[in-house]
Protein backbone atom coordinates (compact mmCIF):
# COMPACT_ATOMS: atom_id res chain seq x y z
CA UNK A 1 0.00 0.00 0.00
CA UNK A 2 1.38 3.14 -0.91
CA UNK A 3 0.56 6.18 -1.05
CA UNK A 4 1.17 10.09 -1.59
CA UNK A 5 -1.24 12.83 -0.26
CA UNK A 6 -2.77 14.91 -2.97
CA UNK A 7 -2.61 18.29 -3.20
CA UNK A 8 -5.25 20.28 -3.83
CA UNK A 9 -7.55 20.65 -6.90
CA UNK A 10 -6.29 24.99 -6.88
CA UNK A 11 -3.34 23.54 -8.05
CA UNK A 12 -4.28 21.45 -11.02
CA UNK A 13 -2.37 21.07 -13.78
CA UNK A 14 -4.12 23.16 -16.89
CA UNK A 15 -6.24 21.04 -18.98
CA UNK A 16 -5.39 18.66 -21.66
CA UNK A 17 -6.75 20.90 -24.33
CA UNK A 18 -5.80 24.13 -23.49
CA UNK A 19 -2.06 22.70 -23.20
CA UNK A 20 -2.34 21.49 -26.99
CA UNK A 21 -3.15 25.45 -27.73
CA UNK A 22 -6.34 24.39 -29.10
CA UNK A 23 -9.26 26.99 -28.56
CA UNK A 24 -11.99 25.22 -27.01
CA UNK A 25 -14.87 26.48 -25.13
CA UNK A 26 -14.98 24.29 -21.99
CA UNK A 27 -17.26 26.24 -19.86
CA UNK A 28 -20.98 24.54 -21.25
CA UNK A 29 -19.49 20.91 -20.94
CA UNK A 30 -17.98 21.79 -17.10
CA UNK A 31 -21.71 23.14 -16.59
CA UNK A 32 -23.51 20.17 -17.72
CA UNK A 33 -21.07 17.66 -16.47
CA UNK A 34 -21.65 19.81 -13.00
CA UNK A 35 -24.90 20.51 -13.20
CA UNK A 36 -26.35 17.46 -11.98
CA UNK A 37 -24.12 17.69 -8.44
CA UNK A 38 -24.99 21.37 -7.87
CA UNK A 39 -28.39 20.63 -7.90
CA UNK A 40 -28.21 17.46 -5.54
CA UNK A 41 -25.87 19.33 -3.41
CA UNK A 42 -26.60 23.39 -3.57
CA UNK A 43 -30.57 22.68 -3.90
CA UNK A 44 -30.42 21.06 -0.82
CA UNK A 45 -27.87 23.23 1.19
CA UNK A 46 -27.55 26.25 0.21
CA UNK A 47 -31.06 27.59 1.27
CA UNK A 48 -31.02 26.21 4.72
CA UNK A 49 -27.42 27.86 5.16
CA UNK A 50 -28.98 31.37 4.23
CA UNK A 51 -32.31 30.46 6.01
CA UNK A 52 -30.90 29.47 9.32
CA UNK A 53 -28.59 32.90 9.20
CA UNK A 54 -31.55 34.83 8.45
CA UNK A 55 -33.42 32.71 12.04
CA UNK A 56 -30.18 33.68 13.94
CA UNK A 57 -31.00 37.26 13.27
CA UNK A 58 -34.80 37.80 13.72
CA UNK A 59 -36.99 36.75 16.99
CA UNK A 60 -38.19 32.97 15.98
CA UNK A 61 -39.75 30.49 18.57
CA UNK A 62 -41.75 28.28 16.85
CA UNK A 63 -41.40 26.26 13.61
CA UNK A 64 -44.44 27.82 12.29
CA UNK A 65 -43.47 31.01 13.11
CA UNK A 66 -44.51 33.41 9.40
CA UNK A 67 -43.57 37.01 10.36
CA UNK A 68 -40.38 37.86 12.44
CA UNK A 69 -39.33 40.78 13.51
CA UNK A 70 -35.72 41.67 13.14
CA UNK A 71 -33.24 41.75 16.13
CA UNK A 72 -29.81 41.84 14.65
CA UNK A 73 -27.07 40.84 16.65
CA UNK A 74 -29.21 40.42 19.93
CA UNK A 75 -29.30 36.31 19.46
CA UNK A 76 -25.13 36.74 19.18
CA UNK A 77 -25.24 39.18 21.73
CA UNK A 78 -27.58 37.10 24.20
CA UNK A 79 -25.37 33.72 23.51
CA UNK A 80 -22.07 35.29 24.30
CA UNK A 81 -22.92 37.00 27.52
CA UNK A 82 -24.51 33.43 28.95
CA UNK A 83 -22.39 31.65 31.16
CA UNK A 84 -24.51 28.22 30.28
CA UNK A 85 -23.14 29.05 26.83
CA UNK A 86 -19.22 30.14 27.83
CA UNK A 87 -20.08 26.63 30.76
CA UNK A 88 -20.83 24.70 27.45
CA UNK A 89 -17.75 25.81 25.21
CA UNK A 90 -15.27 25.60 27.65
CA UNK A 91 -16.56 21.31 28.04
CA UNK A 92 -16.29 21.45 24.13
CA UNK A 93 -12.88 22.49 24.46
CA UNK A 94 -11.98 19.87 27.21
CA UNK A 95 -13.79 17.26 24.91
CA UNK A 96 -11.70 18.22 22.36
CA UNK A 97 -8.66 18.57 23.36
CA UNK A 98 -8.80 15.44 25.86
CA UNK A 99 -10.22 13.13 22.84
CA UNK A 100 -7.84 14.59 19.99
CA UNK A 101 -4.88 13.87 22.21
CA UNK A 102 -5.93 10.73 23.05
CA UNK A 103 -6.43 9.71 19.37
CA UNK A 104 -3.48 11.57 18.21
CA UNK A 105 -0.87 10.11 20.55
CA UNK A 106 -2.36 6.29 20.68
CA UNK A 107 -2.83 6.90 16.61
CA UNK A 108 0.92 7.48 16.48
CA UNK A 109 1.87 4.49 18.16
CA UNK A 110 -0.98 1.97 16.82
CA UNK A 111 0.37 3.47 13.11
CA UNK A 112 4.06 2.59 14.37
CA UNK A 113 3.13 -0.36 15.29
CA UNK A 114 1.28 -1.47 12.63
CA UNK A 115 3.91 -0.16 9.85
CA UNK A 116 6.10 -3.09 11.53
CA UNK A 117 7.26 -5.87 8.87
CA UNK A 118 6.00 -8.43 11.67
CA UNK A 119 4.31 -11.79 10.51
CA UNK A 120 0.21 -11.49 10.99
CA UNK A 121 0.32 -7.88 10.58
CA UNK A 122 -2.72 -8.47 8.14
CA UNK A 123 -4.30 -9.42 11.11
CA UNK A 124 -3.43 -6.60 13.43
CA UNK A 125 -4.75 -4.36 10.47
CA UNK A 126 -7.58 -5.90 10.58
CA UNK A 127 -8.46 -5.32 13.77
CA UNK A 128 -8.31 -1.86 13.32
CA UNK A 129 -10.19 -1.21 10.50
CA UNK A 130 -12.80 -3.57 12.02
CA UNK A 131 -13.28 -1.19 15.44
CA UNK A 132 -13.30 2.19 12.63
CA UNK A 133 -16.17 0.75 10.67
CA UNK A 134 -18.63 -0.28 13.74
CA UNK A 135 -21.19 2.03 13.44
CA UNK A 136 -20.76 5.18 15.82
CA UNK A 137 -24.54 4.15 17.68
CA UNK A 138 -23.54 0.78 17.89
CA UNK A 139 -19.92 1.38 19.72
CA UNK A 140 -22.15 4.15 22.05
CA UNK A 141 -24.55 1.62 22.74
CA UNK A 142 -22.22 -0.95 23.45
CA UNK A 143 -20.27 1.35 26.18
CA UNK A 144 -23.42 2.78 26.97
CA UNK A 145 -23.79 -1.06 28.19
CA UNK A 146 -20.61 -1.72 29.55
CA UNK A 147 -20.29 0.84 31.90
CA UNK A 148 -24.05 0.68 32.86
CA UNK A 149 -24.12 1.58 36.66
CA UNK A 150 -26.47 -1.07 37.79
CA UNK A 151 -26.38 -3.66 34.78
CA UNK A 152 -22.99 -2.80 33.19
CA UNK A 153 -20.78 -5.53 32.61
CA UNK A 154 -17.53 -3.63 33.71
CA UNK A 155 -18.75 -3.59 37.08
CA UNK A 156 -19.63 -7.34 36.72
CA UNK A 157 -16.20 -8.13 35.74
CA UNK A 158 -14.52 -5.99 37.99
CA UNK A 159 -16.72 -7.69 40.67
CA UNK A 160 -16.00 -11.16 39.75
CA UNK A 161 -12.34 -10.75 39.41
CA UNK A 162 -12.45 -9.18 43.23
CA UNK A 163 -11.30 -5.91 41.92
CA UNK A 164 -14.25 -4.23 43.31
CA UNK A 165 -16.04 -3.67 46.35
CA UNK A 166 -18.94 -1.99 45.53
CA UNK A 167 -20.48 -1.16 41.75
CA UNK A 168 -19.32 1.92 40.38
CA UNK A 169 -21.10 4.73 38.53
CA UNK A 170 -18.58 5.62 35.81
CA UNK A 171 -20.79 8.56 34.36
CA UNK A 172 -21.88 9.53 37.48
CA UNK A 173 -19.88 12.71 38.45
CA UNK A 174 -19.88 15.70 35.44
CA UNK A 175 -16.62 16.14 34.80
CA UNK A 176 -15.82 12.48 35.01
CA UNK A 177 -18.91 11.76 32.35
CA UNK A 178 -16.85 14.08 29.96
CA UNK A 179 -13.72 12.54 30.34
CA UNK A 180 -15.38 9.14 29.80
CA UNK A 181 -17.42 10.09 26.45
CA UNK A 182 -14.35 11.41 25.22
CA UNK A 183 -12.53 8.09 25.55
CA UNK A 184 -15.44 6.03 24.31
CA UNK A 185 -14.88 8.88 21.30
CA UNK A 186 -11.38 7.77 21.01
CA UNK A 187 -11.86 4.21 20.75
CA UNK A 188 -14.09 4.79 17.92
CA UNK A 189 -11.53 7.26 16.24
CA UNK A 190 -8.24 6.55 17.02
CA UNK A 191 -8.14 3.29 14.43
CA UNK A 192 -9.41 5.93 11.72
CA UNK A 193 -6.53 8.62 12.93
CA UNK A 194 -3.72 5.34 12.73
CA UNK A 195 -5.37 4.52 9.14
CA UNK A 196 -4.41 8.36 8.01
CA UNK A 197 -0.99 8.62 9.66
CA UNK A 198 -0.18 4.76 8.60
CA UNK A 199 -0.69 5.58 5.05
CA UNK A 200 1.65 8.61 5.03
CA UNK A 201 4.42 7.22 7.14
CA UNK A 202 4.49 4.22 4.43
CA UNK A 203 5.62 7.15 1.99
CA UNK A 204 8.77 7.47 4.15
CA UNK A 205 11.33 5.55 2.73
CA UNK A 206 13.49 3.11 5.02
CA UNK A 207 17.04 4.61 3.54
CA UNK A 208 16.15 7.74 5.85
CA UNK A 209 15.79 5.04 8.64
CA UNK A 210 18.66 3.01 7.74
CA UNK A 211 21.02 6.20 7.18
CA UNK A 212 20.10 7.06 10.50
CA UNK A 213 20.90 4.29 12.03
CA UNK A 214 24.14 4.01 10.77
CA UNK A 215 24.78 7.43 12.96
CA UNK A 216 23.97 5.81 15.86
CA UNK A 217 20.24 7.23 16.20
CA UNK A 218 18.16 4.25 18.10
CA UNK A 219 14.23 3.71 17.35
CA UNK A 220 12.93 6.36 20.18
CA UNK A 221 15.25 9.04 18.16
CA UNK A 222 14.31 7.82 14.84
CA UNK A 223 11.02 7.79 15.60
CA UNK A 224 11.03 11.69 16.99
CA UNK A 225 13.13 13.11 14.58
CA UNK A 226 12.11 11.30 11.39
CA UNK A 227 8.32 9.82 11.80
CA UNK A 228 7.08 12.71 13.71
CA UNK A 229 8.74 15.93 11.58
CA UNK A 230 7.89 13.64 8.50
CA UNK A 231 4.25 13.59 9.58
CA UNK A 232 3.50 16.54 10.05
CA UNK A 233 1.37 17.56 7.17
CA UNK A 234 -0.64 14.51 7.89
CA UNK A 235 -0.97 15.68 11.74
CA UNK A 236 -2.09 18.45 10.83
CA UNK A 237 -5.01 16.88 8.90
CA UNK A 238 -6.03 14.51 11.64
CA UNK A 239 -6.25 17.89 13.99
CA UNK A 240 -8.59 19.25 11.44
CA UNK A 241 -10.48 16.57 10.97
CA UNK A 242 -11.36 15.49 14.79
CA UNK A 243 -11.38 19.14 16.00
CA UNK A 244 -14.02 19.65 13.48
CA UNK A 245 -15.86 16.27 14.38
CA UNK A 246 -15.47 17.12 17.79
CA UNK A 247 -17.25 19.77 17.45
CA UNK A 248 -19.90 18.56 15.78
CA UNK A 249 -20.35 15.51 18.19
CA UNK A 250 -23.76 14.04 19.21
CA UNK A 251 -24.34 10.57 18.67
CA UNK A 252 -22.42 9.51 21.28
CA UNK A 253 -23.90 12.06 24.04
CA UNK A 254 -27.10 11.51 22.94
CA UNK A 255 -26.99 7.67 23.64
CA UNK A 256 -24.60 7.51 26.46
CA UNK A 257 -25.76 10.60 28.94
CA UNK A 258 -28.39 12.95 27.15
CA UNK A 259 -25.87 15.81 27.73
CA UNK A 260 -26.40 14.98 31.73
CA UNK A 261 -25.41 14.47 34.43
CA UNK A 262 -25.64 17.88 35.76
CA UNK A 263 -25.55 18.92 31.92
CA UNK A 264 -21.55 17.76 32.13
CA UNK A 265 -21.56 16.17 28.74
CA UNK A 266 -23.60 18.98 27.41
CA UNK A 267 -21.25 20.20 24.30
CA UNK A 268 -22.00 22.86 22.09
CA UNK A 269 -23.53 21.04 19.06
CA UNK A 270 -25.92 18.95 21.82
CA UNK A 271 -26.43 22.56 23.91
CA UNK A 272 -27.64 23.59 20.43
CA UNK A 273 -29.57 20.36 19.03
CA UNK A 274 -31.48 21.23 23.24
CA UNK A 275 -32.00 24.90 22.31
CA UNK A 276 -33.56 24.31 18.84
CA UNK A 277 -35.12 21.12 19.62
CA UNK A 278 -36.68 20.80 23.51
CA UNK A 279 -36.93 24.55 24.23
CA UNK A 280 -38.10 25.80 20.47
CA UNK A 281 -35.62 28.73 20.91
CA UNK A 282 -34.61 28.25 16.68
CA UNK A 283 -33.27 31.78 16.98
CA UNK A 284 -30.80 31.16 19.66
CA UNK A 285 -29.78 27.85 18.18
CA UNK A 286 -29.13 28.89 15.21
CA UNK A 287 -27.33 31.58 16.36
CA UNK A 288 -25.28 29.12 18.40
CA UNK A 289 -25.09 26.88 14.93
CA UNK A 290 -23.45 29.33 13.87
CA UNK A 291 -21.01 30.45 16.38
CA UNK A 292 -19.89 27.18 15.93
CA UNK A 293 -19.03 27.91 12.49
CA UNK A 294 -17.05 30.42 13.13
CA UNK A 295 -15.20 28.55 15.78
CA UNK A 296 -14.17 25.69 13.73
CA UNK A 297 -13.45 28.14 10.72
CA UNK A 298 -11.06 29.72 13.36
CA UNK A 299 -9.29 27.12 14.44
CA UNK A 300 -8.85 25.22 11.42
CA UNK A 301 -6.60 28.52 10.28
CA UNK A 302 -4.76 28.36 13.26
CA UNK A 303 -4.05 24.92 13.02
CA UNK A 304 -3.07 25.04 9.43
CA UNK A 305 -0.62 28.32 10.18
CA UNK A 306 0.85 26.12 13.32
CA UNK A 307 1.75 23.47 11.47
CA UNK A 308 2.51 25.00 7.88
CA UNK A 309 5.74 22.94 6.48
CA UNK A 310 8.21 24.72 4.69
CA UNK A 311 7.48 22.78 1.38
CA UNK A 312 3.90 24.88 1.59
CA UNK A 313 2.05 22.22 2.74
CA UNK A 314 -1.48 21.41 2.25
CA UNK A 315 -2.93 24.78 3.24
CA UNK B 1 19.90 -3.16 11.15
CA UNK B 2 19.42 -5.97 13.15
CA UNK B 3 16.48 -5.76 15.71
CA UNK B 4 16.89 -6.86 19.41
CA UNK B 5 15.68 -10.13 20.99
CA UNK B 6 13.20 -7.71 22.76
CA UNK B 7 11.80 -6.67 19.34
CA UNK B 8 9.27 -9.28 18.80
CA UNK B 9 8.16 -10.18 21.61
CA UNK B 10 7.51 -6.93 23.20
CA UNK B 11 5.77 -6.33 19.28
CA UNK B 12 2.87 -9.27 19.69
CA UNK B 13 3.00 -8.10 23.41
CA UNK B 14 1.60 -4.71 21.78
CA UNK B 15 -0.48 -6.67 19.93
CA UNK B 16 -2.14 -8.44 22.22
CA UNK B 17 -3.45 -5.17 24.18
CA UNK B 18 -4.81 -4.24 20.56
CA UNK B 19 -6.16 -7.21 20.03
CA UNK B 20 -7.94 -7.25 23.84
CA UNK B 21 -8.71 -3.71 23.29
CA UNK B 22 -10.85 -3.90 20.02
CA UNK B 23 -12.14 -7.60 20.35
CA UNK B 24 -12.80 -7.48 24.47
CA UNK B 25 -15.80 -5.33 24.19
CA UNK B 26 -16.99 -6.93 20.61
CA UNK B 27 -17.17 -9.91 23.05
CA UNK B 28 -19.07 -8.69 25.63
CA UNK B 29 -21.61 -7.71 23.08
CA UNK B 30 -21.42 -11.06 21.43
CA UNK B 31 -22.17 -13.05 24.57
CA UNK B 32 -25.01 -10.12 25.86
CA UNK B 33 -26.88 -10.83 22.54
CA UNK B 34 -26.93 -14.67 23.54
CA UNK B 35 -27.40 -14.19 27.48
CA UNK B 36 -30.89 -14.82 28.63
CA UNK B 37 -32.56 -11.37 30.18
CA UNK B 38 -32.49 -12.82 33.50
CA UNK B 39 -28.99 -13.68 33.61
CA UNK B 40 -27.78 -10.13 32.06
CA UNK B 41 -30.12 -8.39 34.71
CA UNK B 42 -28.72 -10.00 37.59
CA UNK B 43 -25.72 -8.72 39.93
CA UNK B 44 -23.25 -8.96 38.27
CA UNK B 45 -24.65 -10.23 35.13
CA UNK B 46 -24.11 -13.67 33.70
CA UNK B 47 -22.08 -13.40 30.90
CA UNK B 48 -21.37 -16.71 30.17
CA UNK B 49 -24.97 -18.35 29.78
CA UNK B 50 -25.15 -22.21 30.39
CA UNK B 51 -28.11 -22.00 27.69
CA UNK B 52 -26.94 -18.92 25.45
CA UNK B 53 -29.97 -18.18 23.23
CA UNK B 54 -30.31 -17.26 19.76
CA UNK B 55 -34.29 -16.20 20.58
CA UNK B 56 -33.12 -12.59 19.60
CA UNK B 57 -31.63 -13.54 16.06
CA UNK B 58 -34.68 -15.33 15.78
CA UNK B 59 -37.51 -12.81 16.70
CA UNK B 60 -35.63 -10.23 14.47
CA UNK B 61 -35.79 -12.05 11.49
CA UNK B 62 -39.29 -13.68 12.22
CA UNK B 63 -40.96 -11.80 14.44
CA UNK B 64 -43.86 -9.59 12.75
CA UNK B 65 -43.21 -6.29 11.52
CA UNK B 66 -45.13 -4.23 14.87
CA UNK B 67 -42.96 -5.67 17.60
CA UNK B 68 -39.78 -4.44 18.58
CA UNK B 69 -37.90 -7.05 16.90
CA UNK B 70 -39.81 -7.13 13.97
CA UNK B 71 -39.84 -3.96 13.56
CA UNK B 72 -35.57 -4.00 13.52
CA UNK B 73 -36.29 -6.18 10.51
CA UNK B 74 -37.90 -3.28 8.38
CA UNK B 75 -35.22 -0.48 9.54
CA UNK B 76 -32.61 -2.97 8.48
CA UNK B 77 -34.18 -2.92 4.79
CA UNK B 78 -35.23 1.33 5.26
CA UNK B 79 -30.77 1.36 6.22
CA UNK B 80 -30.31 -0.46 2.77
CA UNK B 81 -32.50 1.17 0.91
CA UNK B 82 -31.43 4.54 2.02
CA UNK B 83 -27.80 4.04 1.70
CA UNK B 84 -28.08 2.41 -1.22
CA UNK B 85 -30.06 5.09 -3.19
CA UNK B 86 -27.80 7.55 -1.24
CA UNK B 87 -24.49 6.14 -3.25
CA UNK B 88 -26.34 5.32 -6.62
CA UNK B 89 -26.88 9.04 -6.61
CA UNK B 90 -23.83 10.52 -5.02
CA UNK B 91 -21.80 8.07 -7.81
CA UNK B 92 -23.58 9.76 -10.77
CA UNK B 93 -23.62 12.90 -10.12
CA UNK B 94 -19.69 13.05 -8.56
CA UNK B 95 -18.37 11.31 -11.12
CA UNK B 96 -19.29 13.77 -13.75
CA UNK B 97 -18.71 17.04 -11.85
CA UNK B 98 -15.45 15.36 -10.50
CA UNK B 99 -14.08 15.05 -14.22
CA UNK B 100 -15.07 18.71 -14.86
CA UNK B 101 -13.23 19.70 -11.93
CA UNK B 102 -10.66 17.29 -13.00
CA UNK B 103 -9.69 17.85 -16.48
CA UNK B 104 -11.67 21.09 -17.78
CA UNK B 105 -11.39 24.68 -17.31
CA UNK B 106 -14.24 27.20 -16.88
CA UNK B 107 -14.69 30.33 -15.02
CA UNK B 108 -15.79 30.22 -11.39
CA UNK B 109 -13.89 27.13 -11.24
CA UNK B 110 -12.44 27.50 -7.86
CA UNK B 111 -15.10 29.35 -6.09
CA UNK B 112 -17.71 26.06 -6.99
CA UNK B 113 -15.41 23.95 -5.59
CA UNK B 114 -15.04 26.03 -2.51
CA UNK B 115 -18.66 26.07 -2.30
CA UNK B 116 -19.11 22.23 -1.92
CA UNK B 117 -16.59 22.50 0.64
CA UNK B 118 -18.25 24.52 2.29
CA UNK B 119 -21.77 22.51 2.41
CA UNK B 120 -19.56 19.83 3.25
CA UNK B 121 -17.89 21.53 6.26
CA UNK B 122 -21.36 22.83 7.53
CA UNK B 123 -22.40 21.03 10.68
CA UNK B 124 -25.76 19.53 10.31
CA UNK B 125 -27.45 21.68 12.81
CA UNK B 126 -27.11 24.37 11.07
CA UNK B 127 -28.99 23.18 8.23
CA UNK B 128 -31.80 21.17 10.27
CA UNK B 129 -34.18 23.19 11.06
CA UNK B 130 -34.98 25.15 7.78
CA UNK B 131 -34.47 21.40 6.32
CA UNK B 132 -36.95 20.24 8.55
CA UNK B 133 -39.74 22.72 7.73
CA UNK B 134 -39.14 22.71 4.01
CA UNK B 135 -39.48 18.98 4.19
CA UNK B 136 -43.54 19.49 6.47
CA UNK B 137 -44.34 21.49 3.17
CA UNK B 138 -43.59 19.40 0.76
CA UNK B 139 -45.40 16.59 2.86
CA UNK B 140 -41.81 14.68 3.25
CA UNK B 141 -41.61 13.96 6.71
CA UNK B 142 -40.82 10.72 7.89
CA UNK B 143 -39.64 9.19 4.43
CA UNK B 144 -36.69 7.47 3.24
CA UNK B 145 -37.24 10.08 0.34
CA UNK B 146 -36.08 12.49 2.47
CA UNK B 147 -33.26 10.96 3.79
CA UNK B 148 -31.61 9.67 0.51
CA UNK B 149 -32.10 13.83 -0.38
CA UNK B 150 -30.28 15.04 2.33
CA UNK B 151 -27.80 11.94 2.63
CA UNK B 152 -26.80 13.06 -1.15
CA UNK B 153 -26.06 16.85 -0.59
CA UNK B 154 -23.16 15.41 1.76
CA UNK B 155 -22.12 12.12 -0.31
CA UNK B 156 -21.83 13.47 -3.07
CA UNK B 157 -19.49 16.10 -2.14
CA UNK B 158 -17.46 13.53 -0.77
CA UNK B 159 -17.46 11.37 -4.02
CA UNK B 160 -16.62 14.70 -6.08
CA UNK B 161 -13.43 15.62 -4.03
CA UNK B 162 -12.08 12.11 -4.02
CA UNK B 163 -12.60 11.52 -7.70
CA UNK B 164 -11.52 14.74 -8.73
CA UNK B 165 -8.29 13.67 -6.93
CA UNK B 166 -8.31 10.37 -8.50
CA UNK B 167 -8.87 11.45 -11.96
CA UNK B 168 -6.18 14.05 -11.89
CA UNK B 169 -3.63 11.53 -11.33
CA UNK B 170 -4.20 9.70 -13.97
CA UNK B 171 -2.79 10.31 -17.09
CA UNK B 172 -4.25 12.85 -19.93
CA UNK B 173 -2.45 10.85 -22.74
CA UNK B 174 -5.53 8.41 -21.98
CA UNK B 175 -8.56 10.47 -23.26
CA UNK B 176 -6.30 12.17 -25.61
CA UNK B 177 -5.83 8.87 -27.45
CA UNK B 178 -9.37 8.23 -27.20
CA UNK B 179 -10.46 11.27 -28.48
CA UNK B 180 -8.33 11.38 -31.24
CA UNK B 181 -9.89 7.84 -31.85
CA UNK B 182 -13.26 10.38 -32.60
CA UNK B 183 -14.82 9.84 -28.97
CA UNK B 184 -16.13 13.29 -27.81
CA UNK B 185 -15.20 14.29 -23.97
CA UNK B 186 -17.91 12.03 -22.17
CA UNK B 187 -17.38 9.14 -24.52
CA UNK B 188 -13.71 8.97 -23.17
CA UNK B 189 -15.08 9.53 -19.57
CA UNK B 190 -17.29 6.33 -19.86
CA UNK B 191 -14.88 4.08 -22.04
CA UNK B 192 -11.68 4.77 -21.12
CA UNK B 193 -11.62 6.96 -17.63
CA UNK B 194 -14.62 5.14 -15.40
CA UNK B 195 -12.56 1.40 -16.22
CA UNK B 196 -9.42 2.76 -14.97
CA UNK B 197 -10.88 4.74 -12.20
CA UNK B 198 -12.45 1.44 -11.10
CA UNK B 199 -10.62 1.05 -8.01
CA UNK B 200 -11.29 4.85 -6.67
CA UNK B 201 -15.09 4.51 -8.00
CA UNK B 202 -15.06 1.42 -5.65
CA UNK B 203 -13.51 3.43 -2.29
CA UNK B 204 -15.83 6.61 -2.82
CA UNK B 205 -18.98 4.20 -3.16
CA UNK B 206 -17.76 2.55 0.33
CA UNK B 207 -17.09 5.41 2.13
CA UNK B 208 -20.27 7.05 1.13
CA UNK B 209 -22.42 3.98 1.97
CA UNK B 210 -20.50 3.57 5.31
CA UNK B 211 -21.39 7.62 6.08
CA UNK B 212 -24.83 6.96 5.21
CA UNK B 213 -25.45 4.08 7.14
CA UNK B 214 -23.85 5.79 10.11
CA UNK B 215 -25.78 9.04 10.29
CA UNK B 216 -27.89 9.64 12.68
CA UNK B 217 -28.69 12.92 13.33
CA UNK B 218 -30.35 13.57 10.50
CA UNK B 219 -32.74 10.76 10.68
CA UNK B 220 -33.62 11.10 14.28
CA UNK B 221 -35.31 14.19 13.32
CA UNK B 222 -37.11 13.34 9.94
CA UNK B 223 -38.21 10.47 11.24
CA UNK B 224 -40.24 8.29 13.54
CA UNK B 225 -42.45 5.33 12.04
CA UNK B 226 -40.89 1.80 11.08
CA UNK B 227 -41.96 2.68 7.51
CA UNK B 228 -39.03 5.20 7.12
CA UNK B 229 -36.41 5.02 10.61
CA UNK B 230 -33.16 3.75 9.87
CA UNK B 231 -31.10 1.31 11.94
CA UNK B 232 -29.07 4.17 14.23
CA UNK B 233 -32.55 5.76 15.52
CA UNK B 234 -33.88 2.56 16.02
CA UNK B 235 -30.83 1.57 18.56
CA UNK B 236 -31.05 4.69 19.70
CA UNK B 237 -34.50 3.83 21.39
CA UNK B 238 -32.94 0.82 23.03
CA UNK B 239 -32.01 3.47 25.58
CA UNK B 240 -34.95 5.24 25.81
CA UNK B 241 -38.29 2.99 25.33
CA UNK B 242 -37.05 -0.01 25.78
CA UNK B 243 -33.56 1.20 28.06
CA UNK B 244 -32.97 -2.40 29.93
CA UNK B 245 -33.44 -4.71 26.94
CA UNK B 246 -29.56 -5.15 26.77
CA UNK B 247 -29.75 -8.66 24.85
CA UNK B 248 -31.69 -7.43 21.93
CA UNK B 249 -29.66 -4.38 21.75
CA UNK B 250 -26.83 -5.99 21.58
CA UNK B 251 -28.05 -8.27 19.00
CA UNK B 252 -29.64 -5.39 16.98
CA UNK B 253 -26.20 -3.53 17.18
CA UNK B 254 -24.34 -6.74 16.17
CA UNK B 255 -26.58 -6.98 13.27
CA UNK B 256 -26.38 -3.41 12.11
CA UNK B 257 -22.53 -3.22 12.50
CA UNK B 258 -22.32 -6.96 9.62
CA UNK B 259 -23.08 -4.62 6.27
CA UNK B 260 -20.18 -2.00 7.37
CA UNK B 261 -17.99 -4.31 8.43
CA UNK B 262 -17.59 -6.80 5.97
CA UNK B 263 -17.90 -4.23 3.67
CA UNK B 264 -14.00 -2.32 5.30
CA UNK B 265 -12.45 -6.34 5.81
CA UNK B 266 -13.28 -7.01 2.44
CA UNK B 267 -12.59 -3.88 0.71
CA UNK B 268 -9.87 -3.26 3.23
CA UNK B 269 -7.15 -1.90 0.84
CA UNK B 270 -9.84 0.16 -1.16
CA UNK B 271 -11.18 1.55 2.17
CA UNK B 272 -7.72 2.93 3.65
CA UNK B 273 -6.71 4.46 0.17
CA UNK B 274 -9.71 6.10 -0.10
CA UNK B 275 -9.64 7.34 3.22
CA UNK B 276 -6.31 8.60 3.22
CA UNK B 277 -6.91 10.51 0.14
CA UNK B 278 -10.36 11.30 1.16
CA UNK B 279 -8.63 13.33 4.40
CA UNK B 280 -6.66 15.81 2.60
CA UNK B 281 -8.97 18.72 2.06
Amino acid sequence: MSLTLRRPASTAPPAAGARRGKVERQWPLALALLAPAMIVVFGVVLYPMGRTLVLSLVDATSALQTAFSFSGLSNYTALLSDSEFWATVWRTAVFTVFSTAVELAVGLLLAQFLNQRIRGQWFFRSLVVLAWALPTIVSANMWRWILHPEYGALNGLLMNLGLLDSYKDWVGGPTQALFVVALVDAWKTTPLVAILLLASMQTIGDDVYEAAAMDGAGAVRRFLSITIPMLKPAIAVVLVLRTIEAFKVFDIIYIMTRGGPDSGTTTIAFYTYLKAFSNQEFSLGSAAAYLTVLFIFVLSLVYLRMLRTDSGGTA
Amino acid sequence: MRPSRFYRPSMYLCGALLAAVVLGPFALLLLASVSPQAGLLGKPPDLWPDSPTLDRYAAIFTQAAGGVAGDFRVVLVNSLVVAGCSVAVSLVTGVLGAYAFARLRFPGRRLVLFVFMLTYMMPPLALVVPMYMTGAALGLLDTRTSLVVVYCSFTTPFVLWLLSGYFRALPAELEEAARIDGCGRVGALIRVVLPVARPGLISAGLLAFLMAWDEFFYALIFTSSPASKTVPVALAEFTGRYSLDFGLMAAGGLLAAVPPVLIALIFQKHITRGLAAGAVK
